[in-house]
């Protein structure tokens, strides 16, 4: 057994995270981009409550935030009979493992996303309706390009707690090999059984290597964005 | 083209109530600051709500239309170039926002405001000065019927200002839309405007061509003593011969001007400051002043302060000076008596001086 012998049930943990929390950070990112939008320019009545809804998976033990999301997702579940209708199941499948990430990772894209926002000049936007821009072309031209730095932070945020993401994930889909077990889980479950420090030193690996690699990707990807 | 409003905004205790008609050209808007200039043009391009009334641009009733489909362009206090932006792309964003294409082709507007060499910096490589430069022709590409100019100058110093001034000039003898200006200066609403509003608490007090307004009496606790004056527009024609100073011709006489590089046959405007001219009964001799004319009294105007105001006319020109209510009583001023003006050539602020 040596560090660099990856057994085909490593990679599958591999694939599986990244495709988890790719797809996580595609379905959270534009709702987060609507969501902070909401949050950053409108006060309403049930401001405050929504702002505590999006932070509630960072502060609720994630144990929580899976067993909601059985409770509300499961096939038992509120929504169990609306998904089942439609063909579409998330309990125990890498797609609910996926939402679970997404979860998880929503509260951090919507504060990255909020804070660019917030530092937007609302006098810009102004002076670019008067040059006949509609609010649609407005956020198009204007603030979403001012707010790509704040985005592409939020996106590596919620990427990177996607990948790490144990808690809600194991609750809401368990832990199957090639279906549900990403990395985080499968280290969970080596970690369980004596004698298998090579298996955990190379997952383990495997992680710094990718958290590392995203972090250095937001920096590049900043510091080409300061550039421009 | 014009622009015909009827505004009517409620704001707490602040009332806007103004109906004007601004035509072509550059129509100032003077008063005290608070008085509702800024409201009065973010009406005009949608950027507030108005409670009722009737915002018409170039025949188009604008009033229920948001802030974009107005086609007004506005210049701000500062410029409000987009940051992700360079220069060009600024200009090219205004093109490219749906209007369709501006009066004023892309060369013509980069000529007039001589933005070639600017064109590939970032806005934050801009000075002052020529940040609202590309912000002003950045409006003029957005296809504007209507510009509003909401004292563009105010952030700048004296000296930048004196170097905008003249690109200004040179826009409004260019294009046939109304232009807004608000302004607190009075030597920059002498210099550019062709017709003055003039505004107090909310609401328009007078209105006329420059010409009219700033040499009337009734004006002046509007405008202040100091801004109060006479704008006179005229001819270059051949130097003093005996002096080589500039001399120019109005309806009424000529002037003897301090030596300004102004061609012979150009057309100029000055301002002459009441403050700046002395009266006299009898034609005076042995004056070091070069500019002696004959006028007739038109009006006295009587103002809380210690000053009266005295309007004269000579040839078709109005002139306005101011002098105290001792002299103006040892001198027995009254209309209809003819006088004598003396103003120094030296009274003409080059800088003050417009085309």
């Amino acid at each position: 057994m040596s560090l660099f012998a990856v057994s085909p049930v490593e990679l599958d943990a591999l694939r599986l995270s990244l495709w988890v929390a790719l797809v996580a950070v595609a379905l959270s990112l534009p709702l987060a981009v609507a969501v902070a939008y909401v949050l950053a320019r409108y006060r309403f009545w049930g401001h405050g409550l929504l702002n505590a809804l999006v932070h509630l998976p960072l502060v609720l033990p994630p144990v929580v935030t899976g067993y909601l999301l059985l409770v509300a997702f499961g096939r038992k579940g509120t929504f169990g009979p609306v998904l089942e209708a439609l063909g579409v199941q998330l309990a125990f499948t890498s797609a609910g493992a996926a939402l679970a990430a997404a979860v998880m990772a929503f509260p951090l894209i919507v504060r990255a996303i909020r804070l660019a926002l917030e530092a937007v000049d609302p006098r810009l936007e102004e002076a670019a309706g008067t040059l006949g821009a509609s609010p649609i072309k407005v956020f198009s031209f204007v603030t979403l390009p001012l707010i790509l730095p704040g985005l592409v932070a939020g996106a590596v945020v919620g990427f990177a707690k996607a990948l790490g993401e144990f808690g809600a994930t194991i609750t809401f889909v368990s832990n199957i090999p090639g279906e549900t077990q990403t990395l985080a889980s499968a280290i969970y479950a080596v970690l369980q059984v004596p004698g298998q420090e090579a298996a955990v030193g190379r997952m383990i690996t495997l992680s710094l290597i990718l958290s590392f690699g995203a972090l250095l990707l937001s920096e590049v990807l900043a510091r080409k964005m300061v550039r421009r | 083209m014009s622009l015909d409003l009827d505004i009517h905004v409620k704001r707490g205790r602040f009332t806007l109530e103004v109906q004007i008609t601004a035509p072509a050209g550059v129509t100032v808007v003077f008063g005290p600051s608070g008085c509702g200039k800024t409201t009065l043009l973010r009406s005009v391009a949608g950027l507030e709500p108005v409670d009722r009334g009737q915002i018409v641009i170039d025949g188009l009733d604008m009033t229920n239309r948001p802030a974009h489909r107005r086609a007004v362009g506005y210049l701000f206090q500062e410029p409000r170039l987009l940051p992700h932006l360079n220069v060009l792309g600024n200009l090219k964003f205004a093109q490219k926002m749906g209007r369709p294409v501006a009066r004023q082709s892309f060369d013509e507007v980069i000529a007039l405001l001589k933005l070639g060499n600017l064109l590939e910096r970032t806005p934050f490589a801009l000075s002052g000065g020529e940040a609202q430069r590309v912000a002003l022709g950045r409006a003029l590409l957005s296809a504007p019927k209507c510009l509003c100019l909401d004292e563009p100058l105010s952030a700048l110093d004296q000296g930048l200002k004196h170097r905008i001034l003249p690109y200004l000039e040179r826009l409004r003898d260019l294009t046939d839309i109304p232009i807004l200006y608000v302004t607190h200066d009075a030597a920059e609403m002498a210099r550019l405007a062709d017709h003055i509003v003039l505004m107090q608490a909310g609401r328009s007090v007078l209105s006329g061509p420059v010409e009219a307004i700033l040499s009337d009496p009734a004006a002046v606790p509007y405008l202040g003593v100091r801004a109060a004056g006479t704008v006179i527009s005229g001819q270059v024609m051949a130097p003093d011969p005996t002096t080589g100073l500039t001399v120019m011709g109005f309806d009424g006489g000529h002037l003897i001007l301090p030596e300004l590089n102004q061609t012979k046959g150009r057309n100029i405007r000055i301002r002459i400051p009441a403050q700046d001219i002395v009266l006299a009964r009898e034609k005076p001799s042995g004056l070091s002043a070069l500019n002696v004319f004959e006028g007739t009294i038109t009006e006295l105007h009587l103002g809380q302060g210690p000053g009266v105001m005295v309007q004269f006319k000579t040839g078709e020109t109005l002139f306005l000076a101011r002098v105290t209510q001792y002299s103006a009583q040892k001198m027995a001023l009254s209309v209809g008596q003819n006088i004598f003006a003396i103003v120094k050539a030296t009274a003409f602020d080059p800088a003050g001086i417009g085309t």
